[in-house]
This record gives C-alpha cells, sequence and structure tokens, in this order.
C-alpha cells in the first residue's frame, strides 16, 4: 500500500525491456503477454458484438421499423450472441486466467507456455473465420444455440451455418488445450505451501471452470461434428425423414449450453471474490464454503441442462427432475452471494470502481438469478420461454453479472498489468452510465416479455403494450454505446497517462500484489513460500488476519528448499541477471494453429461441389499442422 | 522437450527437474485431463449411436435381416467373428505397450548370466514398440477391410441412422488409433536414433496411457456395438 516500486516502473516504460516490437508479440510465450493479446482481441471483439447489438435495438426502437431486413436481423441476433459467448467473456476471462493464475499461485509460467499460445492464435483465427462472413451478409443465421434440423441443409441451405459450425469446431479446440493446460498448471505449479485451500478464490473459481470446460465441449464438438456431417457428407444424423430424433441435437447442445453459463459467470465471481475483500479489509467471509459452493455449482451445472427444454414435451417425470436440479442449483449461487455481503459486513469499505463494479454485480446478478429461479418452475416456463423475459433474465446474469465481474477485474487489475491507474472520475461515468444503461435496457424486457413479446422477431406491430418498452430499451443501449466509449477512452488513455502505481496500489492479500507492476517476465525473482490465504496482510497488515484460522499446516504442503518466505519484490531484473532459464520465443504454435484453421476452411469448399480442391486444402492443411507440431514437440522449451 | 531437465536457476549448479507441487511431471497430469475430456467425446459418440439403436428405417441393419421393396435381401451386416479377432488383435497390442514399457524401464539393468531370449528379448524397446504399432496398424487394415466390405453390402454413412451412427463411432475410434499409431512410430523413431532409456520412461509412459485408453474405448464399442444385440 505505501508507496514502493515507482521507479521501476518508469524505467519499464522507458523501454529497458529489450523485446517490444510486433515480432516479440507473435513469437511470444509469455503468459502476461498472452494474457494482455486474450484481454485486446476480447474487448475488440465485445465492441462488435455491442455494435451488432446496437442494430438490432435500433431495429426495434419503433414498431414495424425497416432499418434492417429480416435476414439481416437473423444474422445480427446469431452474430450478437455467438460473439458475446464465444469471443467476448469466454476469452475475457480466458485474459484473466492467463494473466493471474501464475501470478496467484506464485509460478513463473504455465505449465505449456507454447500450448498457452497455441490456444490464443486458435482463438483469434477462428474468431476472424466466424465474423468475417457478416461483411458480405452472409454470417451465421440460426441462432447461438444452431438447433437442428434447422440448421440442416434442408432448412439453411447457404454457407452461412458452415462458417458457424467450423468456427464454432476451431473455438472448442482452442478451449480445450487452455484447458488442459490451466489444469496442470493449478495442480502441479502452485508455490511451495500453496495448498488447495490456500489459493486465492479467483484461482479456485476458475479451476473449476477449467473442468467445466473439459468435460461439457465435447459434447458440443460431437453436436458440431454430426452436424457438420450431415451438412457436408450427407448423413442422417438430424435428418426426421430417416428416423432421426429432433432433440438430439438439443440435449446435446445443452449438455455444453448449461455448464457454459457457469464457465462464463464463475470467472466473474472469482473475481469480485478478489475485489470485495480488498475493498473491506476483511478476509473472505467463508473461504472454505464459497470453494465448495463452486465446486457445487459445478457439479449440478452438469445435471440441469433440459430446463431449456421444458417446452418441448420431455415429460412430467423429466420436466419434475430437471426442475428440482436447476431449484437446487439456486442454493449455492445464494450462498455466495450472502457471502459477499457478509464479506462487505463492517467492513472499511472504499468505494472505488472495482468495488462498484463488485457491488452492482451482487445486486443485478441476484435480480438474474431470481427470474431464473422463476423459470425453473416448468408451468411458469411455458409462459416465458422464447419471450423476451428470458431475455431479461440472461442478460440480467451475463451483462449484469459476468460482464460486472469482468470490468471489476479490469479496473482491480489494470494497474497490475500495465503499472498505471485507470482514471478514477473516467471510470466513475463509465460505471454510472453503465449501471442506468443496461437497466434501462433489460429491465423494460420482464415486462415486454411477460406482455407476449417473442424473442428474435425482427419487427413487431403498434398497440400490443410493447412500444414503450422497446423505445426505453434501445435508448438504455445508446446509453451503453456513451459508457463503453468512456471505458475504451480510459482504457487507451491510462496506459500512458494514467498516475503511476505500485507493487501494491490497493493493499492486497495475495501473491501478485508482493511483485512490481507490470510484474518482470519471469514474475518471482525467488519463488515464495506460502503459509497463509492472505500472505501479504499477513507481512504488511498482521490486523487483518489475526484470529483467522487459515495458517494451519496442512499435509498438502510440499515443502522446496529454494523457496524463500513471502515478501515484497521491489527490484527489477532481467531473467539472465538472475539465472532464471525463460522459455524460447517461437512462432510454431501460430504456424500449427494457421495450418489447423486452413484444414477447416478448406471445407467450406465442399459446398459447391469442388470436392478436389476442398480435399487438397483440407489435406494441405492437416499436414503442415502435422508437420508443425513434430516441428514444435522436437524443439526445446527453454 | 521430451525429457530435457534444466537448471532452475539456483547458483549451486545443481540440476534437477523443475519443481512442482505434486511431484509428478506436467505432462502426466494433462493426459489424465485430456483422458477426461476424451471419455466424454466417446459417450457422446455412444449415447448417440444407443439412442439410434433400432431406429433405422431401411437396412442394412446390424443384427436383423432387411428386406426392401424390390425384395433385395441384406444380411445382418456386422460381421462379429472377424471383429473379434480385431478386438484380439487390439488387445494384445496393449500388452505390447506394458512390455514396451517395461523394457524401457529395465533395458539399463545388466543381464543375469545365461539370460535365455525371453530375457533379452524382454530389454528391447524397439521390438515391443514395433509389435505395439504393427498390431495397431492391423487393427485397422481389418477396420478398412470392414469399412469397403459394409459399401459393398450397400451401407454407407448416408444410408440410414445405423450407417452414420456406426461409421462416424467406428471412424472416431479409428482415427484415434491412427493417431497412437503414428505416436508410436515416432518413439520408435527416437529409439532407433538415440535409444530410449529409462530416463525417457514418462514420454513413454504417456503414450501408453493413451494407447490402454483407446483399447479401453474399444472394448466398450465392441460389446455395445457388435455383442449386444
Amino acid at each position: 500500500m505505501a508507496s514502493i516500486a515507482a521507479p521501476t516502473t518508469a524505467a519499464y516504460a522507458s523501454g529497458e525491456n529489450e523485446n517490444t516490437g510486433i515480432w516479440s508479440w507473435i513469437t511470444t510465450v509469455d503468459h502476461k503477454r498472452i494474457g494482455t493479446l486474450y484481454l485486446w482481441t476480447a474487448l475488440f471483439f465485445f465492441l462488435v458484438g455491442g455494435f451488432e447489438a446496437v442494430l438490432i435495438r435500433t431495429q426495434l426502437m419503433r414498431p414495424n421499423m425497416g432499418f434492417v431486413s429480416a435476414e439481416t436481423y437473423n444474422q445480427l441476433f446469431t452474430m450478437h450472441g455467438t460473439t458475446m459467448v464465444f469471443l467476448a467473456i469466454m476469452p475475457l476471462s480466458a485474459a484473466f486466467f492467463n494473466y493471474l493464475i501464475p501470478l496467484q499461485i506464485g509460478a513463473r509460467d504455465v505449465a505449456f507456455p507454447r500450448l498457452n499460445a497455441f490456444s490464443y492464435w486458435v482463438y483469434l483465427l477462428g474468431g476472424i473465420f466466424i465474423t468475417l462472413p457478416i461483411l458480405f451478409k452472409l454470417a451465421p443465421n440460426g441462432g447461438w444455440f444452431g438447433y437442428a434440423p434447422l440448421t440442416t441443409n434442408r432448412f439453411s441451405p447457404g454457407p452461412n451455418i458452415d462458417f458457424w459450425v467450423l468456427g464454432l469446431q476451431i473455438l472448442g479446440i482452442s478451449s480445450l488445450a487452455a484447458a488442459f493446460n490451466f489444469i496442470t498448471t493449478i495442480i502441479n505449479m502452485r508455490a511451495p505451501g500453496m495448498s488447495l485451500m490456500r489459493m486465492p478464490m479467483f484461482t479456485w473459481m476458475s479451476f473449476v471452470v477449467q473442468f467445466l470446460v473439459v468435460l461439457a465441449f465435447p459434447p458440443i464438438t460431437i453436436a458440431l461434428f454430426f452436424l457438420l456431417m450431415d451438412r457436408f457428407f450427407g448423413t442422417t444424423f438430424y435428418a426426421i425423414a430417416a428416423g432421426a430424433d429432433p432433440l438430439l441435437w438439443q440435449h446435446l447442445f445443452w449438455v455444453f449450453g448449461h455448464p457454459e453459463v457457469y464457465i462464463l459467470i464463475l470467472p466473474a465471481f472469482g473475481l469480485v471474490s478478489e475485489v470485495l475483500p480488498t475493498f473491506s479489509k476483511k478476509p473472505l467471509f467463508g473461504y472454505n464454503v464459497m470453494v465448495y459452493s463452486g465446486i457445487m455449482i459445478g457439479f449440478l451445472g452438469f445435471g440441469v441442462w433440459a430446463h431449456h427444454m421444458f417446452a418441448v414435451g420431455m415429460g412430467a417425470v423429466a420436466d419434475s427432475i430437471f426442475s428440482l436440479m436447476t431449484m437446487l442449483i439456486g442454493i449455492p449461487t445464494g450462498v455466495k452471494i450472502f457471502n459477499w455481503i457478509a464479506t462487505m459486513w463492517s467492513g472499511e469499505i472504499r468505494f472505488t470502481v472495482p468495488m462498484k463494479f463488485a457491488i452492482a454485480l451482487i445486486a443485478l446478478f441476484t435480480i438474474g438469478g431470481i427470474s431464473g429461479v422463476m423459470h425453473s418452475s416448468p408451468p411458469a416456463d411455458l409462459q416465458q420461454t422464447d419471450t423476451y423475459f428470458v431475455v431479461a433474465h440472461f442478460h440480467y446474469v451475463l451483462f449484469g453479472g459476468s460482464i460486472r465481474g469482468i470490468f471489476a477485474g479490469i479496473s482491480f487489475y489494470y494497474p497490475k498489468m500495465t503499472g498505471r491507474h485507470l482514471d478514477e472520475s473516467l471510470g466513475n461515468w463509465h460505471f454510472w452510465l453503465n449501471f442506468i444503461g443496461m437497466n434501462l435496457t433489460f429491465f423494460p424486457m420482464h415486462f415486454s416479455g411477460l406482455l407476449g413479446m417473442s424473442r428474435r422477431i425482427y419487427t413487431y406491430d403498434a398497440g400490443q403494450g410493447w412500444d414503450l418498452f422497446n423505445m426505453m430499451a434501445t435508448w438504455g443501449t445508446y446509453l451503453l454505446v456513451v459508457a463503453t466509449a468512456i471505458f475504451v477512452w480510459n482504457f487507451v488513455r491510462s496506459r500512458t497517462r494514467g498516475a503511476i502505481a505500485g507493487n501494491d496500489p490497493w493493499g492486497g492479500a495475495t501473491l501478485e500484489w508482493s511483485i512490481p507492476s507490470p510484474p518482470p517476465e519471469y514474475n518471482f525473482a525467488q519463488i515464495p513460500e506460502v503459509t497463509s490465504r492472505y500472505p501479504l496482510w499477513d507481512l504488511k497488515a498482521p490486523e487483518k488476519t489475526a484470529g483467522i484460522d487459515h495458517s494451519h499446516a496442512d499435509a498438502m504442503t510440499i515443502t522446496d528448499a529454494h523457496a524463500v518466505p513471502v515478501h515484497e519484490e521491489t527490484e527489477r531484473h532481467t531473467a539472465k541477471e538472475l539465472g532464471i532459464p525463460m522459455p524460447y520465443p517461437t512462432v510454431k504454435p501460430l504456424v500449427v494453429a494457421f495450418s489447423m484453421v486452413v484444414m477447416f476452411c478448406g471445407l467450406l469448399f465442399l459446398r459447391n461441389g469442388m470436392f478436389a480442391v476442398a480435399m487438397t486444402i483440407t489435406i494441405g492443411g492437416g499436414a503442415a499442422m502435422v508437420a508443425g507440431l513434430y516441428s514444435w514437440l522436437t524443439a526445446p522449451l527453454e | 522437450m521430451s525429457a530435457h531437465t534444466t537448471a532452475a536457476g539456483h547458483d549451486d549448479g545443481h540440476v534437477h527437474h523443475h519443481y512442482t507441487t505434486t511431484g509428478l511431471d506436467n505432462r502426466k497430469i494433462a493426459i489424465w485431463a485430456f483422458i477426461g475430456s476424451e471419455c466424454m467425446l466417446f459417450a457422446s459418440l455412444i449415447a448417440t449411436y444407443l439412442i439410434y439403436k433400432g431406429r433405422s428405417i431401411v437396412g442394412p441393419f446390424p443384427h436383423t435381416e432387411y428386406v426392401n421393396e424390390a425384395g433385395q435381401i441384406f444380411k445382418p451386416i456386422l460381421d462379429i467373428p472377424v471383429t473379434s479377432a480385431s478386438t484380439f488383435v487390439l488387445l494384445m497390442s496393449s500388452l505390447f505397450m506394458v512390455l514396451a514399457l517395461q523394457a524401457v524401464q529395465i533395458k539399463h539393468l545388466p543381464l543375469p548370466d545365461g539370460a535365455g531370449w525371453w530375457t533379452r528379448a524382454q530389454r528391447s524397446s524397439q521390438l515391443w514398440l514395433f509389435m505395439t504399432a504393427s498390431f495397431g496398424a492391423i487393427f485397422l487394415m481389418f477396420q478398412a477391410y470392414e469399412f469397403t466390405a459394409f459399401v459393398h453390402e450397400g451401407l454407407t454413412v448416408k444410408t440410414n441412422l445405423f450407417g452414420s451412427t456406426f461409421f462416424t463411432l467406428t471412424g472416431f475410434h479409428g482415427a484415434h488409433v491412427t493417431a497412437g499409431v503414428l505416436w508410436l512410430t515416432s518413439l520408435l523413431w527416437i529409439d532407433r536414433t538415440r535409444g530410449l532409456g529409462p530416463q525417457d520412461e514418462l514420454i513413454v509412459d504417456i503414450a501408453a496411457l493413451y494407447w490402454h485408453f483407446v483399447d479401453v474405448i474399444w472394448i466398450v464399442i465392441f460389446t455395445l456395438v457388435y455383442l449386444i444385440q
């Protein structure tokens, strides 16, 4: 908290770090740089998805508007959902996984630095692959859920869905590769003394999320593979005439799709669980229960998928079971809400921008959570399904919850990532305009939904009681545009103009605040030995952690003779001076990622009967990928 | 990367593996996470096969005869004796994999006096890696034969739900076997060029875990698709 380490940051800013050219970014395997790349790319896609939302809301501003055509509207709502889920929120979380997990567990990098670079490049190329077609009005148009048989050749003959199927397949590979990497990192790269129950809550929630990714992505990979086979090779997985089950896709999709909801929200929960204790000057209330409830949410998340399908007629038994499971999952989620409130209770609260976003998450996620519990009752859900009530619900959860958590995280960790603070007053403008705009946009949708306004319709007639609510929602969206513009301005400007932040600008408790901002490439000059959940508070503010039973030794702790007690590192050296071996920069992960995307691109040519072209590109890309992999695996890491 | 040890930055000049929390190598943990994910992949494929079992409108069918409108007779298409043979081949390859790993672990130990051919053979990782990869390749030939025969008998991916699910499920498995054969061949190549020793136990162990997993999946597929009618 005290004024520490400003000079080292100035030295950093003056270009002492030799590797800053574009090639150094292309070949980087440093988790912090990859995290930064994720952050910038995902923010770009967040703006793209937001722009699509603006077009959607403009079209719906008044009854019978002709701002965009029905076909364009289909592409817009499909790409808005796909972009926000797969290209914005998940990678924004991935930016924090990358940047923070090694810092929080006291590691020098992730377990597989080159695989980490590979994940990013696959994400970037996959994102471009799925986004570019909208410029040619060929964007996917079957909804982010892509229900088959609607998305089979018979009902979607154009190339639009091809981009969606192949694009999601590519993005899935990125997420899976990253998940294997982070699971290994968290299990195996913790500093001495960092037992599982001493891990910071963000790392814990990220850990749960990686398991969700590992187990939930295979079903959608298979569902997409079936669809790909149906579309390109004439199989009958979704062909009703051949006896296929029209619900097969829905089951496979939602077995993925509901855990995906927790993949989107749990990292945000983790971030606010870092922010709230710091600005309440109190340890997180009920740490153990927070861990268990996170795991519980992960488990139950796999047993509730069919609540997305109450309207398809699964029968009373299935409906009842999934209804009960859905109500059950409200319990661990509610536990988290109350624990956050209890964390703030009688704390010395500082209302900084990250703290405001964190508190707003609690409030808005609770609204979204309550409407979610309403959906868990099949009779109520039949009234609400496919209406704007559902749109209101999941935007409160995802925009009110996930995005608010991510903004809390960005404003909290920006000083760590850049060495400079975001501007506080611009941050406040962003927060309040965003908060008001968000509620103005989505709260009225509860009413228009209950009054029967259907989702995904491109226009509507006047006089159904929806006009005012739609007008409010659209103006709310415009307010969000202003708020986002302020955020972007603040984000870009503060990189060079923000106030210098030291190691620990907020008085944080965990390891990432013990090292300079931005952290040196090796993170920790000496690997710390951890003896409690709040090592920096033990060091700098023992009164905060006095009397809390969190330091007892346990069997999980393995000590390393080379570890040193937790301390603040203020000196900045190069890895070479310290004799720390760093992974070589390499372009091979990008080469492999690029070849793999080329391989998928080849399949697009099957559509026009260009079999030879398709096979040439696909086999060529595949061969290049295998060759690149061999070259990668036989080259030493460091 | 394989078995590459580095100085971990301590000035005592002592060379050792990177410190890890569990003491296990990172790659060992990653392969288990990967196998967990693969389980869900095959679970989705197998579940779809089972859901669509018996729902095909036209034949050929796996276990029952089918007569089409033109009076053409299609016999039950699955050839269980042939596939039993290929299953045996794949199971044997798992045994050879175990022997290959053992050979890598013990090949540096001095041979006892008067050691017989079997004791010598036990230390030849090249022999067992070759046998494992070959038996994997033989399994793939069986599968190629089976697929070709089915197509000749009138079953393609387009014919019916059985064709779609059968070819996709077994094809996915075949692709995994192919990747495994490539992997084992690469290990064999490393063994021939620089020799695999006890320090390489881990990379053989990881390949073995993958190979056994692919085998176990085949046992499930063989039981559910071929044996249970």
